[in-house]
């Protein structure tokens, strides 16, 4: 067998090989065929029926997302012991759930979500094609998670139409989830492509290396559960779960199994400098105080996609001459005001700001009272300056401005999006669309409002560059440089003590004035002396 | 007549201007770390400044081995005596065409002051350079062990009023090298190793 392969030579091996890797789509190492599968021979009228024959075979599949925050959009908070969440969290950008859930919900891994009468405890309402499709299938904003089943028009009045989603064939090409799938949601958070996070956005669809040494697609080209290693549908690598501080080598199976496997040292370890002894060790020691993105990071949203940076909702709501909402655009073409959205700042190529950090998130609970001389700060990043399991870490900065009660103090969710009467994005109005938002929310409003600065942390931790574009010595180690505000450590080009410079400095002045005078007492006297 | 004693051997001339050089670059690297100047960029004078602190250590280990099998040692021993001579000398003898209250032989190559500064960088600014330059360097393994009070800013503070007497030492230093008979007297001696004197040098110190 093996004499008659190699008798016909490489050459058509080779070529064959490359024939298929071009014909065929990527495949998963699996011994199932979806498409071959009677169960999922269709035809389906929706996705729960989709979702009813994915758990014919995959038994525990829904009971293992419903325990994810995926599905909850909640989780425990360590600090407070409450609840926190997208379910119930206010945040800078489109601010909060409660009145929006149709809208918001194409983000669900399920089908329906549109209040707060959704059952969570219904197994066929999971999604399991948000994550495991491979193309055709869209959750579009405004249907609650649900995929269009019938031919519409979207957006609404473009006179544009999306065909209805061929369930069948979505549900026979089922995969693990690509770059592209997990992207859909986590690219646009916050309403739109790299709005949100600044290291998250479509430029990570097709990567360059100088974007992600790991996504890169002439590269490792790794999906992004390579480093979210998935078990049981849990992904680890939260956000809301951060392991700031990894003091250890490379993960070891069997060994570090609790270990979250999404930290740079899970495969780098804790020492993974090695360019030359002297070099490697000192840039090694940084990792005690540094976290790996700081350096690897040079800058987030590289990609060519702007991320915002600040939004203002004050000035939303302004209409044209004819009463109708318009679009202002920059020089290079991009949105930076929005008749429904108000003002933005955006930022391409953005130096982090860097903060003390060990993991801990406060996030302001959605009734805490406020000051409202604001910045706000919506979360707070905790972390004793110089602490063994603290590291200095890149954030983008987010700074929102958005309405809070002014008898209450506290900060307000509108409804923005969904029900006619009362959506900001189809009225305008703001009293109503903060009435209705509040009511879903179940906390009081006084109908008294304004609008207050806030101030949101977001940890930068992809995009990471290749190694010759991380940062230099010098990037930090001068006055005026990237940590140039950053407490707790003692940076020689950044950190001096002035006493001693000025003693210093003043005793070889001293010197150099005495040498001088000496010196020139000395010519004088040679000359006098006639040459002595 | 003028008679010429061989004063400094080879190894000590190989190690004092080997020495210079190294403390020069040491100095020039050290301050652009200190962010002083900016003629050469914080890697590059780190890793310099990293590489001369290796070379300078390896040649002052072995000239310590040197000074004690050579007992050339017993050169850095102090006295007060003629102390107050010669730093009449140089506040006002000097300037007036007084001879050099000195006389070098190859047993006391150094006048009372030479002994004084010279041990005062051997025993106090070398040290204070070493030992904070170590931790320094070693920062990341040694801050386990060190107590509390010390953070990596008592170090470099350390190290930089170490880096600091040492300019001044080198100061003085070269300018008095220029107070031999002629500006080059002297430092044509630290290069050639041999030292000239006149006869009535000679006289004077078999007087004494």
């Amino acid at each position: 067998m093996i004499k008659r392969i190699r008798g016909m030579g490489c050459v058509p091996v080779l070529a064959a090989l490359l024939l298929s890797l071009v014909l065929a789509p990527p495949t998963e190492a699996t011994t199932v065929d979806h498409s071959k599968l009677d169960e999922l021979q269709g035809p389906f009228e929706r996705g729960e029926d989709v979702t009813r024959a994915c758990l014919r075979c995959h038994t525990e599949a829904a009971t293992q997302v419903m325990a994810t925050p995926h599905w909850t959009w909640e989780y425990e908070d360590p600090l407070s012991e409450g609840r926190l969440g997208k379910k119930t969290m206010i945040n800078g950008f489109c601010i909060g759930l409660q009145s929006n859930e149709a809208f918001c919900t194409s983000c669900h891994v399920g089908y329906g979500w549109e209040d707060d009468t959704f059952d969570f405890a219904d197994q066929s309402r999971v999604d399991c094609l948000a994550c495991h499709n491979t193309g055709g299938y869209s959750k579009l904003s405004g249907m609650a998670g649900h995929p269009p089943y019938e031919r519409i028009e979207w957006p609404a009045g473009s006179g544009r139409y999306l065909e209805p989603v061929d369930l069948a064939s979505v549900a026979q090409r089922v995969a693990l989830p690509s770059r592209e799938t997990c992207g859909s949601c986590h690219f646009y958070g916050g309403g739109g492509d790299g709005v949100k996070h600044g290291d998250l956005d479509s430029s990570l669809v097709d990567p360059p290396k100088s974007l992600d040494v790991h996504m890169a697609s002439d590269g490792l080209n790794f999906r992004c559960i390579e480093c979210h290693v998935t078990e049981n549908h849990v992904v680890p690598g939260s956000r809301l779960d951060i392991t700031a501080a990894d003091p250890h080598g490379p993960i070891m199976r069997g060994r570090d199994e609790d270990r979250n496997p999404a930290t740079c040292q899970a495969c780098h370890g804790d020492r993974p400098h090695s360019q030359g002894p002297m070099h490697a060790q000192r840039l090694n020691d940084h990792a005690r105080t540094l976290a790996c993105q700081s350096c690897h990071i040079p800058t987030y949203a590289r990609g060519g996609v702007a991320t915002k940076m600040r939004w203002d909702w004050s000035t939303a709501g302004r209409l044209d001459d004819d009463g109708r909402p318009f679009l202002r655009h920059d020089d290079k073409g991009r949105v930076i005001y929005d008749s429904r959205k108000g003002d933005y700042t955006l930022g391409e190529n953005v130096v982090p700001a860097y903060v003390w950090f060990d993991g801990r998130v406060r996030y302001l609970q959605p009734d805490a009272v406020i000051d409202p001389e604001g910045p706000v700060r919506i979360n707070e990043y905790l972390g004793r300056p110089g602490a063994e399991n603290a590291r200095i870490w890149p954030v983008k900065r987010y700074e929102g401005r958005q309405p809070y009660d002014t008898v209450h103090r506290t900060l307000l969710v509108p409804n923005v999006a969904v029900h006619a009467e009362t959506a900001f994005w189809l009225n305008f109005e703001w009293p109503a669309a903060l009435r209705a938002g509040m009511e879903a929310s179940g906390r009081p409003y006084s109908g008294e409002f304004d609008f207050v600065d806030t101030l949101m942390l977001w940890p930068i931790t992809h995009m990471v560059a290749p190694a010759e574009q991380a940062l230099q010595c010098a990037d930090c180690h001068t006055v005026g440089g990237r940590l140039e505000g950053v407490p707790g450590i003692w940076m020689p080009g950044r950190d001096r003590n002035r006493l001693l410079d000025l003693f210093g400095f003043g005793l070889a002045g001293l010197m150099l004035l005495g040498v001088v005078i000496h010196g020139g007492l000395r010519v004088g006297s040679r000359r006098r002396l006639g040459g002595r | 007549m003028p008679r010429r004693i061989y004063l400094f051997t080879r190894f000590e001339r190989f190690w004092h201007w080997t020495q210079a050089a190294l403390i020069l670059v040491l100095l020039f690297t050290g301050f652009a770390i200190h962010g002083s100047h900016g003629l050469v960029d914080f890697r590059t004078a780190v890793e310099v400044h990293e590489i001369a602190a290796y070379l300078l250590i390896a040649l002052w280990v072995f000239a310590i081995f040197w000074h004690f099998t050579t007992g050339a040692w017993r050169q850095y021993i102090p006295t007060a005596q003629n102390l107050d001579r010669m730093i009449r000398y140089y506040v006002y003898g000097i300037f007036v065409g007084e001879e050099h209250p000195f006389r070098i032989t190859v047993e006391r190559k150094h006048n009372p002051l030479q002994r004084l500064a010279y041990l005062g960088v051997k025993l106090l600014i070398n040290p204070l350079i070493w030992v904070s330059g170590l931790i320094y360097l070693f920062w990341g393994r040694l801050q386990g062990y060190l107590p509390d009070v010390i953070g990596l800013q008592q170090v470099s503070l350390a190290h930089t009023l170490g880096a600091f007497l040492m300019l001044a030492f080198v100061i003085i230093h070269v300018y008095l090298a220029t107070t031999g008979r002629t500006p080059f007297e002297k430092i044509r001696v630290m290069i050639t190793g041999w030292e000239t004197h006149q006869d009535e040098d000679v006289k004077i110190e078999e007087q004494r």
